[in-house]
């Protein structure tokens, strides 16, 4: 037993170094945080904002090496409101909620949807943007409802959320073709191997995009889960200064045309 | 760690697994025909020495033999709609695994041929035998039963490597393990049932096609008297 005895003691001190350096982390980081995160964009005169470059036409980067796209103009719109610069930050879809955590950004505006997961991390604002699953399909189809699925042969992306939800919508005779990725489904639409496209609403922007001969055009609206702007958990002035923004820039018409422009298509009903 | 197995949830979904059994013997069976038959007309040719279509036929098997079958696959089914030629998931499928099955037995069925003693074929010949008679009741059985178990071997890995046709929407065994893995996220269930799946499918259709080159010897003897 006494041979144990000494490791016991080694853990128990390691124990409490790691409390204090804890603890002493922890004051440190206090009077950082302490001023609220509008009051410190008001005096930098900065805002700092995550943004997508991998996500056409939420957020890309053109042809001058420049980001661009609707959550880019939401971002540079919101800064402008405030009166401040703005600092766009890239992110990726899987580190976006992490930045924010960690305060390494404002805001962020990165195609994010709300979901119940999140909302324990992060807060959100209202809605700014739609985003949706839909069908998509070449001008030339008349098709109106699920019903007129019948027979048609669509192209998704397997376990994506429009796979599951077509699959429960659209009649028995449809031939759902489920392709690995987002790039197999809208090649095989694009090769015309099926009639139409199940997709999220970026994807089909993006092949419209690069193939105008198509002229596609959306059918059916799968689901909505439209974007909201992600604030830090207890940065409620800042919160209530963005949904002021948003608000205004909803009755102004600035998110229409932010709709209009990038995604060809009305914003719909904005769930705040 | 607590690890809870759930093979129900996946075994509950037999008719999509079905589906798949159905399909990936399908189109086993029906591109081993055709790709056989065509590998040996092929060969056929090859050890006729034809100029020309030998050329043709050495760089249709360099081709093939040296290319990934899923390169194959995607450049009939998303490659030809742009010269305007549209093949189904399954027609697209069926034709990349004969063009390769093809490819490859046609040089085993070469090589089974060009082993047979010249003595064999001189003999057929003195007796008088068309040139046909020869080739086919002659040469082809015992060659063919020489290198049976190599073409047997060759048309279990076409069975095999259409699994990668799930990739173009052919609802093949692979497909239905994928399609069921993603509805209930049990990847290690799935999987599993597939593979057990295949290896079934693999030890029962050698089974078979050894006994097939059974019969085929017992027929050449028979023939050959």
């Amino acid at each position: 037993m006494k041979k144990y005895f000494p490791l016991t003691k080694i853990i128990f001190k390691r124990l409490l170094a790691f409390t204090i350096l804890g603890s002493l982390l922890n004051l440190f980081s206090i009077p950082v945080f302490a001023q609220n995160a509008l009051e410190t964009i008001q005096k930098t005169k900065t805002i700092k904002i995550a943004i997508p470059t991998d996500f056409p036409p939420y957020g890309f980067v053109g042809v001058d090496l420049q980001p661009q796209g609707l959550d880019v103009e939401m971002a540079q719109l919101i800064a402008q409101r405030l009166g401040v610069k703005v600092e766009l930050v890239p992110v990726s879809s899987p580190n976006r909620v992490a930045y924010l955590q960690t305060k390494k950004v404002d805001l962020v505006i990165s195609t994010l949807g709300r979901t119940v997961e999140r909302e324990k991390v992060i807060d959100f604002t209202h809605s700014y943007a739609p985003y949706y699953q839909a069908v998509f399909g070449p001008k030339t189809s008349s098709i109106k409802s699920f019903n007129d699925l019948a027979g048609q042969t669509i192209s998704t992306t397997r376990g994506s959320l429009e796979d599951t939800e077509l699959t429960k919508l659209a009649p028995a005779s449809a031939q759902i073709k489920r392709f690995e990725d987002n790039s197999s489904t809208v090649a095989a639409y694009v090769a015309g191997q099926v009639q139409l496209v199940a997709t999220g609403a970026s994807v089909a922007a993006a092949m419209a995009q690069k193939n105008p001969q198509l002229a596609s055009e959306f059918k059916l609206l799968i689901k909505d889960s439209p974007c909201f702007i992600g604030v830090a958990k207890g940065e409620d002035a800042l919160r209530m200064k963005v949904n002021e923004v948003i608000t205004a820039a909803h009755k102004a018409g600035d998110l229409e045309r932010l709709s209009q422009k990038w995604l060809s298509r009305s914003t719909g009903e904005l769930p705040e | 760690m607590n690890v809870e197995f759930d093979f129900i949830s996946v075994l509950e979904q037999w008719p999509i697994l079905l589906t798949g059994v159905s399909w990936t013997l399908g189109l086993t069976a029906i591109s081993t025909f055709l790709g056989v038959l065509s590998g040996l007309s092929l060969a056929w040719v090859r050890v006729k020495k034809f100029s020309a279509l030998n050329t043709f036929i050495k760089v249709y098997v360099e081709l093939i033999r040296n290319t990934p079958f899923i390169v194959q696959l995607f450049f009939i089914f998303f490659g030809l709609p742009q010269l305007g030629l549209r093949l189904s998931p399954e027609v697209s499928s069926l034709l990349a695994m004969t063009i390769n099955l093809s490819a490859y037995s046609s040089e085993i069925i070469r090589a089974g041929i060009d082993s047979t003693p010249i003595g064999q074929i001189q003999a057929g010949k003195s007796l008088g035998l068309s040139e046909f008679s020869v080739f086919f009741n002659i040469i082809l059985p015992p060659a063919l039963f020489r290198v049976w178990p190599a073409l047997v071997a060759q048309i279990i890995i076409v069975m095999l490597g259409s699994a990668v046709c799930g990739q173009i929407s052919t609802e093949e065994l692979s497909y239905a393990a994928n399609l069921i893995q993603s509805r209930n996220f049990r990847g290690f269930e799935s999987y599993i049932i597939a593979a057990v799946l295949y290896l079934v499918l693999a030890v029962v259709m050698r089974l078979l096609l050894n006994q097939v080159g059974k019969n085929l010897m017992f027929r050449g003897l028979l023939k050959n008297g």
